[in-house]
């Protein structure tokens, strides 16, 4: 019995989301008393495979090519999981994730539990997961009826921590997947160059409509370079195209779950809310001191925004070069 | 074409959420539910794609029990041709899956949309068991799609960015908010739905894999504290010491 998990590899390195669920697979494993085995999906460096070992990986399976096409992936998976005998399956619940997992647990027949926050508990049918429902309005306790399983979970829910076990093998597998079989053919990609995906951002910059217009934005930017942080918008915001569908967060946009949240000039609708409420700290900055978004917020600052940001990009700024 | 669109319904966005006091199920007292906003850019869409290959038809499948039927004669009336609801509550992505199979496979549909996600329980699982059950391709998180019949371009979000691709049909895919803009139904169109066809089929007894045992509320959050808006200084350094953030 072992827990496999599938490990997204861009240019050599281990993304973030990547580090999460291999801790967490790895987590599984010592609960189960069993080994935790991970497939990239394209070939890990050697900092890479080392950073593997240290996290408590026992054994490294590697396909011959690039596992670009969903296909490819839950092909591989299934085929690892029946050669090896792994009785778990983690994913991370990103866009190729949510496109993995569902076709994974169908494949293999065995249930999918997707949205994990926490690390799930053994129970009598199977496992008790726990998992946000009603766009963060709520929590619902899901009872898995069989331990064998794929589990999908939410980014940035887990911390990333060294169990190391020894050695670490590495397993090639047999090349079985025909690309020919795949009938979606993608002529290209764009990639957004040098931003933070949102979905998984620690920190999320975001504003709405007191921010007055799209030529404001350089405002929100700025504060956003300095903290390192990705940029989001309410939805009138991305309705109006000051700023791009994909930054619109809320009930009918991206739900996030970053640690540092800071909503600049947006009320505080439930919709908006529904999607950033589980972050782990807000920053809400309006001249309204009635705005709702206090009421959700940790800390609160009452302002003009067009006066308050400069000053609070001076003062991450500062923070930063005497923390460096 | 001959399209199929998935429809769940959920709670109005506007709603407060509030669970039974036994913690077992959703309060409904005073809910209104809604066609998921996912699906109704769906069903737009494939209005769209067979307006622009001028004829076609749009079938609407809901496995669900009687209420959601007002539901049901919107989507008629926003523009499908015909409604076919599955008799059985849903409760589980994969008994919903395997119901919805059921119905897709029993006439040739040239294409399948699901929302990229029900926002109620906010699985965004049924496309994608969906298209491993038909053997069909998935474009998941659908953002433009045009159409002969035969071949479509599409595009799609994929983790920081957006692919673009030619697929064959049939295929599901699973729709996203910037493909189209949800329409309102009007009178003559309300008229008309009165008399499309809503057929109700016995549900095939799936049973579930999974079972939610209880619902919680969220943890409320211990208050605000305000921090002066002349001293970002102070701001910067909480966000740092106490919250340990920064
Ligand atoms: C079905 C449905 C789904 C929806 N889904 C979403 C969703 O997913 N995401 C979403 O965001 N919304 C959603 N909405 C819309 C939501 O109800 C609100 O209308 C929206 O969030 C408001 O956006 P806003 O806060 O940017 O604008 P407003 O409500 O106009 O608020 C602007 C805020 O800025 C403040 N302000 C003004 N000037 C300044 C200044 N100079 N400095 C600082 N503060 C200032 C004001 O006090 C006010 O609080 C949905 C609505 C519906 C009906
Ligand atoms: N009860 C249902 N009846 C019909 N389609 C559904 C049902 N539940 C979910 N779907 C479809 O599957 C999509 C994803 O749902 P979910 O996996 O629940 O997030 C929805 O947007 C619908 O298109």
């Amino acid at each position: 019995m072992s827990v496999l998990v599938f490990a997204p590899v861009q240019d050599g390195i281990l993304k973030k989301i990547a580090l999460e669920a291999v801790s967490f697979g790895v987590q599984l494993a010592h609960g189960l008393q069993a080994q935790c085995s991970v497939l990239c999906s394209s070939a890990a460096s050697s900092e890479a495979l080392q950073q593997l070992q240290d996290l408590g990986v026992s054994a490294h399976y590697s396909a011959e090519h690039d596992l670009n096409e969903v296909d490819a992936v839950v092909h591989y998976l299934t085929q690892a999981a029946s050669l090896f005998g792994a009785h778990q399956l983690v994913v991370s619940n990103t866009y190729l994730g949510k496109s993995i997992a569902p076709r994974l647990a169908v494949r293999m027949g065995i249930p999918l539990a997707s949205g994990v926050i926490d690390v799930p508990k053994k129970s009598d049918t199977g496992w008790e997961v726990r998992r946000s429902v009603f766009s963060n309005k709520g929590y619902a306790y899901l009872q898995v009826l069989g331990l064998p399983c794929v589990m999908a979970i939410t980014p940035n829910s887990f911390p990333v921590e060294s169990r190391p076990v020894g050695e670490m093998k590495t397993v090639a597998l047999p090349n079985t997947f025909e690309s020919s079989q795949t009938k979606i053919r993608v002529n290209r990609v764009d990639r957004v160059l040098g931003k933070i995906p949102l979905t998984e951002a620690e920190r999320v910059v975001s504003a709405g409509r007191g921010l007055k217009g799209p030529e404001n934005w350089h405002l929100v930017e700025s504060l956003a370079s300095s903290l390192g942080a990705a940029t989001a918008c309410s939805k009138p915001v991305s309705d109006m195209h000051w700023r791009p569908h994909e930054e619109h967060v809320g009930q009918t946009g991206i739900t996030i779950k970053p640690d540092l949240y800071i909503a600049i000039g947006i009320s505080g609708a439930i919709q908006h809310l529904a999607g950033v409420s589980s972050s782990k700290v807000i920053v809400a900055i309006n001249t309204d001191k009635e705005a709702p978004f206090f009421k959700v917020a940790d800390y609160g600052i009452v302002g003009d925004a067009f006066d308050v940001l400069p000053r609070l990009t001076a003062a991450v700024q500062l923070f930063k070069a005497s923390h460096a | 074409m001959n399209i199929l669109v998935c429809l769940s319904q959920v709670p109005d966005t506007t709603t407060r959420i509030v669970f039974t006091s036994d913690g077992k199920s959703l309060d409904k007292n005073g809910v209104q539910f809604i066609i998921n906003p996912y699906d109704e850019l769906a069903l737009t869409k494939a209005l769209e794609l067979n307006e622009s290959l001028g004829g076609g038809s749009v079938t609407v499948v809901h496995v669900g029990r009687a209420d959601s039927e007002s539901n049901l004669r919107k989507a008629m009336a926003i523009g499908a041709d015909k409604a076919i609801r599955i008799d059985a509550d849903a409760t589980d992505a994969i008994q919903v899956a395997r119901e919805l199979a059921m119905v897709a496979t029993k006439e040739h549909y040239d294409l399948i949309l699901c929302g990229r996600e029900s926002i109620d329980y906010n699985g965004g699982m049924v496309g994608g068991m969906l298209a491993e059950l038909l053997g069909l391709p998935l474009i998941n998180i659908l953002t433009s799609i045009s159409s002969n019949g035969t071949e479509a371009e599409v595009s799609f979000d994929v983790d920081g960015g957006r692919a673009f691709a030619q697929v064959t049909h049939p295929f599901v895919a699973t729709c996203q908010k910037e493909l189209t803009e949800p329409r309102i139904p009007h009178m003559r169109g309300i008229m008309m739905a009165r008399t499309k066809p809503l057929e109700v089929v016995s549900a095939s007894a799936n049973a579930d894999q999974t079972q939610v045992s209880r619902y919680e509320p969220p943890v409320a959050k211990a208050g605000c504290r305000f921090v002066d808006a002349g001293d970002m200084d102070q701001l910067v350094s909480l966000l740092h010491e106490q919250s340990k953030v920064i």
